[in-house]
């Protein structure tokens, strides 16, 4: 395999953005071949049974979400901040009857809401340790791992364990594994991926993203523009549209309908020379930008394959 | 989801029987008129548009005569300068520009929580107490980045403002009699309502008893595996932070008496008459699911809800179905082919056009699922804005097209 191989993305976004779509379309593009790909959610929203029309996602179980048309495989995970504690405590104290004393005074609760930064090293542990997976060459291993993370208004904490991890306890198991999470995120084999609409407040969001990111070491890959309508006129031709300057002459039509259409197609043409403008600011962070078109039907598990393909086209995914 | 069929252009005929109840309208301008209603609570998932509606109530209600303030969180930038306020802060500033020929205000203000959570320190304590909380390093974090202090402190300062407003009254000054509230951004409506009992839960809860507990004495024997406890909690955190929680804790004991009952109060003003929430939402399959969950969530506990709000409802004053808008965009390409793209524009004008109709039609099925499920709640559309609320007659615009009836 020649030349860098991304095996963790990391998908954040606005909320409203559409960010676990295209976290699902990455995966379903990164699923070519018999390729296995695990699809992490941190939120405990059950975003992605929701959006593959599968039951929830229970406990640590890593189910088929689905098989994707280049023969591939999508996995689901719901990561859940509280369970990787017990697992941890379990794993690595082998605490029994103490543990579930943990559970009984509230201090699982206290620890994983409260304790400051260790949720974040929870949830990224239990990514990390999935990615690992991959090099003991087990049976449940996985090619890329996708996550579907906070939004851009927490990631670059989110991303950021070195710092989170300052205050917790210096030695002990968990600050090992907080060390070698730190050590992935910063890695090559690391992308994160911004989405956006082509509108003021989640560019403005990216921005910002891009900045609290470039502190944290970890490499933003692309910036991914969701929804967006495509048009196949110039900019000049539209700005007339949108001017009203452009007169339509539907054939058989009468002169209120042909006006009505011509008013609606006005708001649409400046509606696509704003998403131009947003675009051309986009450009300037000098981040390789790709675009996943609108879709008036609306998503469901079967149009993720269509995202899924425009993503292929334009990531270049080292995957293909 | 099964897209609704193309064909069924207008609202008027689409669906056909069960789906087609239609839901009562929400009547924001009786809403704001009805002077019993000091308090209107504005929920939702994220990215609904709440701040804004938010906004925008607050303007229609203002210029309707109320003396409004409006607590928002984290508005975008143009928001906020739509109020005619550079810089939005903790304290509020009245916003200029405002019809006021029926007498009534507006002040805006954006909510600053470890500001907020600062004040409630000084305010209960001596200097020197509260200078030491201040310092903890786990006060330190709670405040800034404990996702359930936003909501807390939320809460905190619209009791405050509530406060203010009695007081202002009573000593016969001007005093607001409408506070509009914007909520923190979460990923799950519920968590204003439910974060501050967690955070009371957690300050106040048996683990912290323990912490609190000395060492001998009664309350040793409840703790069978507590010392294998505490080990625990000191290998995972450090024993500076338990250090610094216990202190944190002692000293909030001390000056306001838990953070539960704080908690409580809240609750018992947001249970009252003079309380309404509005649900706000957008026409999408997540988001009217968190507004399912927090009506039922509000019926349950009793809690007053004046109905849901739709923002970006899409339409077309155009009844042409997205079916037929397709064929004849269609009609004109294969025409083109031999003339020369003289119908290029009217092809993807109708195109367009086309993809308006599905969506609003994929729109309309999911409000009329809601009205048949939820009967009994309220509903007024606000339609798509062609661009950015930037100004002050935008948040007009915004507020009028709630007030009018779909």
């Amino acid at each position: 395999m020649s030349g860098p191989r991304h095996t963790l993305h990391v998908v954040s976004g606005k909320g409203g953005t559409g960010k676990t779509t295209v976290a699902a379309g990455l995966a379903c593009a990164l699923a070519t071949r018999g390729r296995r790909v695990l699809l992490c959610e941190v939120e405990k929203r059950q975003g992605l049974s929701e959006l593959f029309g599968v039951p929830p996602l229970e406990g640590d179980e890593e189910r088929r979400l689905t098989r994707t048309p280049a023969g591939g495989s999508v996995f689901g995970l719901s990561i859940d901040a509280e369970d990787a504690l017990r697992e941890y405590l379990e794993t690595f104290y082998h605490l029994g009857l103490a543990g579930r004393a943990l559970d009984r005074f509230g201090v699982i609760d206290f620890v994983t809401s409260i304790a400051p930064g260790l949720r974040d090293v929870l949830l990224t542990g239990k990514v990390y340790e999935a990615v690992r997976r991959q090099l003991k060459n087990l049976p449940t291993a996985y090619d890329a791992v996708v996550l579907d993370a906070p939004p851009t208004g927490r990631i670059g904490q989110f991303l950021n364990i070195h710092e989170a991890v300052s205050d917790i306890a210096k030695v002990g198991p968990i600050r090992t594994q907080a060390d070698s999470v730190d050590a992935l995120l910063r890695s090559r084999s690391t992308i994160v991926h911004l989405v956006t609409l082509l509108e003021d407040m989640p560019v403005t969001e990216t921005e910002e993203a891009v900045a609290s990111l470039r502190g944290s070491g970890t490499r933003v890959g692309t910036v991914i523009e969701n929804m967006v309508n495509p048009s196949p006129f110039q900019p000049a031709v539209l700005a007339d549209v949108a001017a009203g300057a452009v007169a339509l002459d539907v054939p058989g039509w009468d002169e209120q309908q042909n006006t009505a259409l011509a008013a609606e197609f006005a708001v649409e043409a400046s509606r696509t020379l704003e998403q131009q403008v947003r675009h051309d600011r986009l450009s300037r962070l000098g981040l390789p930008l790709v675009q996943v078109d609108f879709d008036p039907l609306g998503i469901d598990a079967e149009s993720l394959f269509g995202i899924a393909e425009q993503l292929t086209d334009q990531l270049a995914l080292e995957a293909a | 989801m099964t897209p609704p069929p193309a064909t069924q252009g207008s609202r008027s005929t689409h669906g056909t029987h069960a789906a087609h109840a239609a839901a009562p309208f929400l009547d924001v301008d009786t809403l704001i008129g009805d002077r019993q209603v000091e308090i209107v609570i504005c929920c939702g998932s994220g990215g609904v548009g709440k701040t804004t509606t938010s906004a925008a109530l607050a303007v229609r209600a203002a210029e309707a005569g109320r003396r409004v303030v409006v607590l928002t969180i984290d508005p975008a930038r143009r928001l906020a300068q739509s109020l005619g306020l550079g810089e939005l802060d903790n304290t509020p500033r009245a916003v200029v520009g405002l019809d006021t020929s029926a007498g009534g205000s507006l002040d805006a203000m954006m909510l600053d929580m470890k500001r907020t959570f600062d004040e409630v320190v000084v305010t209960h304590s001596t200097p020197d107490k509260a200078e030491a909380i201040l310092a903890n390093p786990f006060y330190k974090a709670l405040s800034s980045s404990f996702s359930g202090t936003q909501e807390y402190m939320a809460m905190e300062r619209l009791g405050q403002l509530h406060a203010q407003a009695s007081a202002d009254a009573a000593a016969g000054r001007p005093a607001w009699d409408l506070i509009v509230v914007d909520t923190p951004p979460a990923r799950s409506a519920l968590d204003f309502l439910d974060a501050p009992e967690h955070l009371s839960s957690l300050l106040d809860g048996r683990f912290i008893r323990l912490l609190l507990a000395p060492a001998k004495g009664p309350l040793r024997l409840m703790g069978v595996g507590f010392n294998l406890v505490s080990s625990a909690m000191n290998k995972i955190l450090g024993n500076q932070i338990i250090t610094d929680v216990q202190t944190f804790v002692r000293a909030c004991e001390a000056i306001f008496g838990g953070f539960r009952q704080r908690a409580d109060e809240t609750f018992a003003r947001l249970s009252s008459r003079h309380t309404v929430f509005l649900v706000v939402a957008t026409a999408q399959r997540d988001a009217l699911r968190e507004a399912s969950y927090f009506v039922d969530r509000l019926t349950e506990e009793q809690m007053p809800l004046a109905g849901l709000v739709v923002n970006r409802v899409h339409g077309s004053a155009l009844d042409v179905s997205a079916q037929r808008a397709a064929a004849l965009a269609e009609d004109l390409d294969a025409a083109d082919g031999a003339t020369d793209g003289e119908h290029d524009l009217e092809a993807e004008a109708l195109r367009r056009h086309a993809d308006l109709m599905r969506v609003a039609d994929a729109e309309t099925a999911l409000l009329d699922r809601f009205a048949t499920a939820r009967p009994d709640v309220p509903q007024t559309r606000v339609p798509v804005l062609p661009s950015d609320v930037t100004a002050l007659a935008d948040l007009r615009q915004v507020g009028a097209l709630m007030a009018e009836k779909d």
